[in-house]
């Protein structure tokens, strides 16, 4: 049998000082990983979330976002009509052309940032039924209207129902405030197609979003844009696309692998020298052990395992301290758009698992020298330590 | 005949301090016969806690052989070593050396913890240990709540609990009063009396010395003089 688990759990709560100065360390290392981690996740949630199976996207070959993509006017009236497109009760094509542009608005707190602008056609609202204006009404072309997402509204000056936002020259008015129910549409304003190339001195569109009759017929548009050779365009499914572009957080994998790595070497520094005030000042109790009958590999484990814990306890508390960061809403600037996006920290229970695993071995790190030491420490050596 | 349970033939050691070898042993020969009580004396530096070190098993000869039981104890690998200790000698320290974090009862029981005992069991041999050193009332008491002489009975109980015929003791008496020294004694005794446990005990004190049976001098690692075997009654 091992040494007891009582024997380690007590050493802790004897020395409680360096237990908690420890614990704290690996707790602080470990809540930053997650929320870092859970950026990336509500990141990538927030895209994985967005797009219709159903749908389309037509954009022009070698673009890697609808903003950087360009459609001209004919060649958008050529795809709408492209055979297999579905109709809808009026009889017309369920496709809209549509284009990005940014806008540069006045944040909330202070400072500016670019957002995205959607011109959609008439429509484009259908091709999201799950997108539901909540407060106000649809713009209306010509009118220099649009609608915002809630997050938009609650973040940025003056995008408000009734408001009016400048963006350059223009001026917008705001007829209307949409739940994008935590799509990439959260960090958008959506206003008329043409109207937005006109306000934005625009000749083309970006993208052609449309819905097939079925999947074979999706494949038979693709085929048939595909070998258009007058057209030069991709043809990708929505939710291919948005899927895509969870590239944009490869800064935050980069950025939480960046931290968790350094941040994680100075929490085991900081439990191994714990485990070696701990194995020093254990000495003669060690010798004791080893005297009564235990071998180097028990007295091994009992102070890898006292390591593990201290870093465990360390983990629990970083996964607690992490919570409240659940759910709050938060921006960054997207690498492919250049826009802000909004998105939310989604913590996991996967992921607080990830930060006790993590935990778990900073713990393994930190203890293997000192128990090494402990283990190898000859008997008669032992007891006489002071 | 009672047969020797420790027999040292020519046993010697030599510890190296950078360039020059200092003799802590020099070629002993003795037999420790079954049951007996024997005191180790001697100067600091004589090696007598050298020798109760190696028949104990936790220092190896440089050279010489010392049978304990009929097992060449230096021959043993690390963790047979270790086995061997917890079935067959009971170690008193003189600074007690108990575990400062765990109680009385868990102190006893670390031993027992590396058997094949079942929680039942382990208690029964606890409180029977516990009890034969007058600390049944101390069970949950951590050390630094116990006096010295307290900490060394639980000790005592600790290295008595797993049965080993063979009970070694260095300088039991060093770290207590008067007082707590002669209890400590007495129960020795009646270890070795009542239970026939082997007893070896390293000693500066001639009043702790007293109690043996034997009394074996040595100084500078050779053996001075020795009281002689005596006769052992056997207590089985």
């Amino acid at each position: 049998m091992a040494v007891p688990l009582k024997y380690n759990l007590r050493s802790l709560r004897v020395r409680w000082r360096t237990t908690v100065a420890t614990t704290l360390g690996v707790a602080l290392v470990v809540a930053v990983f997650v929320m870092v981690m859970s950026l990336d996740r509500g990141m990538r949630s927030t895209y994985i979330n967005t797009g219709d199976e159903r749908n389309v996207l037509v954009l022009r070959k070698g673009s890697t976002a609808e903003s950087s993509s360009q459609v001209s006017r004919d060649e958008a009236r050529r795809i709408r009509y492209v055979p297999g497109v579905a109709r809808n009760a009026a009889g017309e094509p369920i496709a809209s052309a549509e284009i990005i542009v940014l806008a540069l608005l006045e944040r909330v707190g202070g400072g500016s940032a670019n957002v995205q602008v959607r011109g959609i056609g008439p429509i484009g609202r259908e091709l999201r039924p799950s997108v539901q204006i909540v407060e106000g009404r649809m713009f209306e072309p010509g009118r220099r209207e649009c609608i915002v997402s809630q997050k938009i509204a609650e973040r940025f000056k003056h995008c408000r129902v009734g408001e009016t936002f400048r963006s350059g020259k223009t001026e917008m008015h705001v007829a209307g405030i949409f739940d994008a129910k935590r799509t990439a549409y959260e960090s958008e304003i959506w206003m008329d197609a043409d109207e937005c190339r006109e306000v934005f001195k625009r000749d083309f569109y970006g993208s052609v979003l449309l819905r097939p009759v079925s999947v074979s017929a999706a494949e038979d548009i693709a085929e048939r844009l595909h070998k258009d050779k007058t057209l030069n365009v991709k043809v990708v499914t929505e939710t291919a696309y948005y899927r895509e572009q969870t590239k944009s957080a490869g800064l935050f994998q980069f950025l939480a692998s960046f931290l968790a790595v350094i941040m994680s070497i100075g929490a085991a520094f900081s439990a191994m020298n714990t485990m070696y005030a701990a194995v020093g000042a254990r000495t003669r109790e060690i010798g004791t052990l080893r005297v009564l009958g235990y071998r180097r590999r028990e007295i091994y484990i009992s102070i890898l395992i006292e390591s593990i814990l201290l870093s465990l306890i360390g983990g629990v508390v970083g996964c607690v301290l992490s919570l409240p960061m659940n759910g709050l809403a938060t921006g960054t600037m997207s690498q492919t758009t250049f826009a802000e996006v909004a998105f939310e920290f989604r913590i996991t229970g996967e992921l607080l698992a990830k930060g006790l695993v993590f935990a778990l071995v900073m713990g393994v790190l930190g203890g293997l020298l000192p128990a090494r030491l402990a283990a190898r420490k000859p008997v008669l050596d032992a007891l006489r330590a002071v | 005949m009672t047969p020797p349970i420790v027999q040292i033939r020519e046993l010697s050691k030599l510890y190296r301090h950078g360039d020059i070898d200092v003799t802590a042993l020099d070629r002993i020969t003795l037999d420790i016969l079954a049951g007996e009580f024997l005191a180790l004396m001697g100067p600091s530096g004589s090696g007598k806690s050298t020798l109760l070190h190696i028949i104990a098993g936790i220092d190896r000869p440089t050279s010489g052989e010392c049978l304990v039981q009929g097992t060449d104890v230096a021959n043993l690998s690390e963790t047979a070593l270790a086995e061997w200790r917890n079935r067959n000698v009971g170690f008193v320290f003189q600074t007690f050396n108990l575990v400062p974090v765990l109680t009385a009862y868990e102190n006893v029981e670390l031993p027992l913890l590396l058997t094949s005992l079942s929680s039942r069991e382990r208690r029964g041999h606890v409180e029977a240990a516990l009890e034969l050193v007058g600390l049944s009332d101390r069970m949950k008491h951590l050390p630094r709540q116990m006096s010295g002489g307290q900490e060394q009975r639980v000790a005592i109980a600790r290295a008595l609990v797993t049965d080993p015929t063979l009970i070694v003791a260095d300088e039991p008496t060093g770290n207590l009063d008067a007082h707590s020294a002669a209890d400590v004694m007495i129960l020795l005794q009646r270890l070795n009396r009542e239970m026939g446990k082997t007893v070896i005990m390293v000693t500066h004190d001639p009043r702790a010395a007293a109690y043996a049976q034997r009394t074996v001098h040595l100084e500078k690692g050779e053996m001075l003089n020795d009281s002689g075997q005596s006769s052992v009654v056997s207590h089985q």
